[in-house]
């Protein structure tokens, strides 16, 4: 090691940040595995902080060594971003904000700095100077690197959840030969009307459905758009051969409705969804009687 | 039960009679002059054969335009002055959805699953119910 030390001149800061990293990568790993950062990721063994340190302190040699510090898309680093993203990830979940993750990561940096600065000791001060700022550059970059990773993961988990959402709240529901329901619950905007209509639509194909129910007990306000979409779904459903009832509408959304001068008036309308299915099996011709007097469904 | 082609030509839509009904199958695109062919056809056999009832089948109809939407309110209409009843079957949920978001709900216009459930809906007896508009009457 002390030969390659004296061996002169060693090109750019770069190169030669890169070659410390290399001779100094045991080190730096045990350093960082002492870190809050690692410390709080790996708690349950030293030696895989030491591991995940050295394939940190591998990935930035391997950039120094490509000439490109600032340079978050580098190539070396797509070896780590997994690794850094379930870093953040951890860090994020036991409740900290970007911000402290992102200090966290900083922190890593004091420790290679002085390890660099003690190394380099008797070099000139300005080399000193350019490879100190070299290695602060690439810290920087990695920085910026782990903090991409963690918001795209985060974007990627609010995409992901939204279409759970959208999948999990339109379930289509049989309820009898030939009758399929939607219960509605929450507020519909454009996007989940279309997926009610379409999801609603399949299932008349699917399901050889001649009536389908739009239960909207669960919906809390109806403005004239969502009148609008329900409108729209019926339409639609009535144009596939069949006929769509809307149910659940509670009293203050009739009155809202009725305010409004929201005309539904083409609509077949039912106070509730027992009604509504009364009036499809009544309009299926078939009869359901009761345990005592066998009278016959509600209208 | 007599089954023949009205006429068979190519690039025609073909019109099957089924007693006292009329089957059209319509598929893929329709031209301005194939609809207007259709047209003329369909009200010529309604008078000539003295059919009752009209069941279009459009479940092969992938995309739909306000154009298919005129025709086959004007096809209902026709054959509604010659007192045929028409029924649209087989839509498919995207063409539906289409028609709506284009404004056209054929309001006069009736509608099945498909083509079984048409035929089953025009034998069954009309009675006018007080608004003035079909309605079916269950056995």
């Amino acid at each position: 090691m002390p030969e390659h030390e004296a061996g002169g001149p060693l090109g750019t800061p770069t190169l030669e940040v890169r070659d410390f990293l290399r001779r100094r990568r045991e080190q730096i790993a045990q350093r960082w595995a002492d870190e809050p950062l690692f410390r709080a990721v790996f708690t349950l063994s030293r030696d895989e902080a030491v591991e995940a340190g050295k394939a940190v302190v591998d990935a930035l040699a391997q950039v120094a060594d490509a000439q490109r510090v600032e340079d978050s898309d580098a190539a070396g680093f797509t070896g780590v971003r997994e690794q850094l993203g379930r870093m953040s990830a951890s860090r994020s979940r036991a409740g900290l904000s970007i911000t402290q993750v992102s200090n966290e990561l900083a922190s890593l940096w004091p420790p290679v700095d002085k390890l660099l600065t003690s190394e380099l000791e008797e070099r000139p001060a300005e080399e000193l100077r350019a490879c100190t700022t070299a290695l602060s550059t690439l810290m920087g970059t990695l920085r910026v690197v782990a903090v991409q990773t963690a918001l795209s993961e985060g974007q990627a988990l609010i995409d992901r959840q939204r279409l759970q959402l959208l999948e999990v709240a339109t379930p289509v529901i049989r309820l009898w030969d030939g009758i399929v329901a939607v219960p509605l619950i929450g507020t519909l905007d454009s996007a989940r009307s279309q997926v009610v209509m379409e999801t609603l639509l399949n299932a008349v194909v699917d399901q050889h459905a001649r009536f389908a129910i739009l239960d909207i007990t669960g919906v809390p306000t109806v403005d004239s758009l969502v009148a609008q979409h329900l409108m729209k779904t019926v339409a639609a459903a009535r144009l596939m051969g069949a006929e769509c009832v809307i149910s659940g509408i509670r009293p203050a959304i009739a009155q809202t409705m009725v305010h409004l001068g929201l005309d539904l008036g083409s609509v077949l309308t039912r106070a509730s969804l027992a009604d509504a299915l009364g009036y499809c099996l009544n309009e299926l011709g078939v009869a359901v009687s009761g345990p005592a007097d066998g009278s016959a469904v509600r209208r | 039960m007599n089954e023949a082609y009205s006429r068979p030509e190519a690039g025609q839509v073909p019109v099957l009679r089924l007693g006292d009904i009329l089957l059209v199958t319509l598929q893929g695109d329709l031209h301005d002059s194939t609809a207007q062919q259709l047209q003329q056809d369909l009200s010529e056999t309604i008078v000539s054969a003295g059919v009752t009832g009209v069941v279009i089948d459009i479940s092969g109809v992938e995309i739909v335009d306000s154009f298919l939407g005129r025709v086959l309110a004007e096809i209902a209409a026709q054959a509604s002055l010659l007192a045929a009843r028409t029924v649209v079957a087989g839509m498919r949920p995207a063409v539906a959805i289409t028609l709506v978001e284009l404004g056209l709900t054929l309001p006069g216009l009736r509608t099945a699953l498909d083509a079984q459930a048409a035929m089953a809906l025009l034998e069954q007896p009309v009675v006018r119910s007080h608004a003035g508009g079909m309605r079916r009457e269950r056995a």
